[in-house]
């Protein structure tokens, strides 16, 4: 049995960690997020010439070997610092898909100048009334000599507004709920017919609505085989999910640290506020949901690492478990806090949001519990 | 035992019922329904028909020009005015400075503030907490030093509600030398906000808004004729407000409110679980979940009638009233982080022109799904603000168990 890191994981924990404590103050990250893009494309070169695009890839595709712990390490130390570049939603989600279901072309074309920070892309899935069903698309591509023509509506669709390629979850056939039918579909986001409002999130992220009316798209953008996108399309909500909730178990570590800090430096009625056993005991438990959460995600990332990328069940359980801890310890880093805790100008209150965010994005709490329940 | 209305107070609340139909203006209406920021003006106008009808001063004696109305009777119209989006008023002047200036105040006090009060002239605020006071209320430091017929104030207060829009501001203010025990060298002033050297500076919130401040005291001169009652009990006052008309706290009747429009929407929310057909209020972690909630603000209700019933037979409502806060503000946030839920991924946009006065183009995401979240990050305060649930606890401790 062995938890530790390999000396190459180590530096790569190392190296993000410095980046995110020179260049990713709380200041740095509101200048960002108040910027025209939303994040900073320097950042992103950098995280290029770091080598922290290939992160997510294979060695076959062209990068570092792309296992779920290295996800793991990199998107924690990422959630430190809150960051706001979208790795996530163009590396770990549009990088993904299209290593798992592009075409030799395709990879060709795409991996490569994604990895060198040339690319950026959003994954395009969710529906106005899909809630966390993934397989719930309403969204059409009819086919037609040798192109598609898309009609439809997605919600909340993260990097979309900066992405020069949407991947699209389409319906090519059968009923709006029918696990069968759906498809991947590359779609420049220039192409006529796309409405794109953007906006940022409550969590500082960049995410836009995204309408399609009668959108032409070539047959050879299609990604994978037609009809047959769910199971990959899972699979990569699942190693989303995945990174996101050691981006949550980065930003709890904060949360809970500055909340323990804080209450050392505060004084009231004469003495640091962290001399009340009442507020002690808080405090400790919110260090207990912490651990908690740190276990459940490493079990996560061995297992999908174990079980070539799929592992719902323990994906679920990690999402489930992070969810309650993210809960508990955003919530409880706010009240200890007290007024200055719903200020926008202290960092704490910012972690809160991104941890409520993640409770929901890609399932909530609770349909991960009953996904785990249902799972065999 | 009887929880019945007796025939007078059903004829009353038939007659709110009537007033409410008539006088409340839609659109203030529908923005309380939302959750969404009122206006100055949306508060002023609303305030101002309140008073064309008498019923401004909903907790003051008759002969201030107060309702004089029975705990039942405003417990009817706290009811009534939730179920139909009246916006609670603000309570800095009509509830808070008001009470101290016609029991505390002198003659002519009384007449100077109390009818520009009553009559929404005046927008009043409040400057109780300073960056290094809070739960510690009694160690502030913002000093006022006699200085011949003034006061010479200086310091800073914090978390001031709306203070940007206040002409006026009550203040706990610091006379006594330093030796004198905290509490005792503590008296209450009221200060015209015009005054050279009171600066306001905003503290943004959660939620993106500007609803607090921070209001800084330099050299501000202050008549000692506004000052409340003796020097050195300011404390003493205040704390008479603090245990007066509590009952408001458990914002029963708001949750209630909140709890039915959740339950609508949960029911015309699709589920992901159940698919085709299924809603949110069919999904059993979810409705568990909102039932649990609905229990509490159950028992709350009744815990908040009972104190009602108390201060009807004459009794001052105690420590008691406590659980009143604690348990309200909980189940008020707990209600706030359902409507999250219940938003999904329409909780995560935060379109800024959709919350501007006057927005007419199409939102992002169904109905209140835009507010849900920034709501329940602001209304992370109210566990915080007017003595925090772990201070309520303190309060039980001392007061209730002798601990």
């Amino acid at each position: 049995m062995n938890f530790s890191y390999s000396d190459e994981q180590k530096m790569l924990q190392d190296s993000v960690a410095k980046f995110v404590q020179q260049d990713y103050d709380f200041d740095r990250r509101r200048q960002l997020v108040d910027s025209e893009t939303g994040f900073s494309n320097d950042h992103w070169q950098l995280f290029a010439e770091l080598g922290w695009l290939m992160v997510p890839f294979t060695e076959a595709d062209g990068g570092l070997g792309g296992s779920a712990v290295d996800l793991m390490i990199v998107m924690e130390a990422f959630g430190k610092g809150m960051v706001v570049e979208p790795f996530l939603a163009s590396a770990i989600l549009g990088g993904g898909l299209i290593a798992a279901t592009g075409n030799e072309a395709q990879k060709e074309e795409l991996l490569g100048v994604l990895m060198q920070g040339r690319l950026q892309l959003a994954f395009a899935f969710a529906e106005p009334q899909s809630r966390y069903n993934l397989a719930d698309v309403a969204m059409t591509a009819t086919s037609q000599d040798d192109s598609y023509t898309l009609n439809g509506q997605k919600s909340v669709v993260l990097n979309a507004p900066a992405a020069d390629y949407l991947i699209v979850a389409v319906r090519t056939s059968g009923a709006q709920l029918d696990a069968d039918g759906i498809s991947l579909l590359l779609v420049d986001s220039q192409t006529a017919g796309i409405d794109i409002r953007g906006y940022t999130t409550v969590d500082g992220h960049r995410a836009a609505e995204v309408s399609f009316t009668d959108v032409k798209v070539p047959a050879s953008n299609l990604l994978g085989a037609e009809g047959k996108a769910l199971p990959v399309i899972e699979q990569m909500i699942d190693r989303a999910s995945l990174a996101l909730c050691a981006e949550a178990v980065g930003a709890m570590e904060v949360a809970y640290k500055k909340t323990v800090e804080y209450t050392r430096t505060r004084k009231q009625f004469g003495v640091p506020i962290a001399r009340f056993q009442a507020l002690q005991h808080r405090m400790a438990d919110m260090f207990i949901e912490y651990e908690q959460a740190r276990s459940i995600l490493i079990m996560a990332a061995m297992q999908l690492d174990a079980n070539q990328g799929i592992a719902p069940k323990a994906v679920s359980a990690a999402k489930s478990r992070v969810g309650k801890a993210a809960r508990l310890i955003g919530q409880e880093a706010v009240q200890l806090h007290g007024g200055i805790g719903v200020t926008d100008e202290l960092d704490v209150g910012h972690l809160f949001k991104r941890l409520t965010t993640i409770q929901y994005l890609f399932g909530s709490t609770d349909f991960h519990t009953r996904r785990f329940a249902a799972a065999q | 035992m009887n929880i019945d209305f007796s025939p007078e107070e059903l004829a009353f609340q038939k007659e709110v019922q009537a007033f409410l139909a008539d006088k409340l203006p839609a659109d203030i209406s529908e923005k309380t329904l939302k959750g969404t920021h009122l206006t100055k003006e949306d508060y002023v106008s609303w305030q101002k028909i309140l008073h064309a009808r008498g019923w401004a001063g909903v907790n003051w004696p008759v002969e201030h020009g107060g309702t004089g109305w029975t705990p039942t009777q405003k417990h009817i119209w706290a009811e009534e005015c939730a179920k139909a989006g009246a916006p609670d008023v603000i309570p800095f002047g009509l509830k808070m400075v008001a009470p101290i200036i016609y029991t505390f105040g002198t003659e002519e006090q009384k007449q100077r503030f109390l009818p520009d009060i009553l009559a929404t002239n005046v927008w009043w605020c409040q400057g109780y907490s300073e960056p290094n006071a809070g739960s510690d209320l009694a160690s502030m430091k913002t000093t006022a030093v006699r200085d011949g017929d003034d006061y010479v104030v200086n310091g800073t207060k914090t978390w001031t509600t709306l203070g940007h829009y206040a002409d006026w501001i009550f203040c706990l203010v610091r006379t006594g030398s330093p030796e004198v025990k905290n509490q005792e060298a503590i008296s209450f002033l009221l200060i015209d906000m015009d005054h050279p050297g009171i600066t306001v500076s905003p503290i943004i919130t959660l939620d993106g808004h500007r609803e607090v401040n921070e209001v800084h005291f330099d050299n501000v001169r202050v008549p000692v004729a506004n000052r409340i009652g003796e020097e050195g009990k300011g404390w003493t006052y205040a704390k008479v407000l603090l245990t007066h008309e509590r009952t408001g706290i458990a914002r029963v009747a708001i949750s209630r409110q909140c709890m039915k429009s959740l339950k609508e929407l949960a029911a015309s929310t699709p589920d992901s679980i159940t698919g085709a057909g299924g809603n949110l209020l069919t999904n059993p972690a979810f409705s568990q979940k909102l039932a649990e909630v609905e229990i509490e603000l159950l028992a709350l209700e009744y815990t908040n009638l009972r104190t009602l019933a108390a201060v009807s037979t004459g009794s001052a409502p105690g420590p008691e009233s406590s659980i009143l806060k604690i348990k309200g503000s909980e189940v008020a946030q707990m209600i706030d982080e359902l409507y999250v839920e219940v938003a999904g991924y329409y909780s995560m946009p935060f379109v800024k022109e959709q919350f501007v006065d006057g927005f007419d183009g199409v939102a992002v995401g169904p109905g209140t799904a835009a507010n849900s979240a920034p709501k329940y990050f602001n209304n992370r305060k109210v566990s915080i603000y007017g003595g925090s649930n772990e201070i309520q606890k303190n309060i039980i401790c001392k007061a209730v168990l002798g601990l």
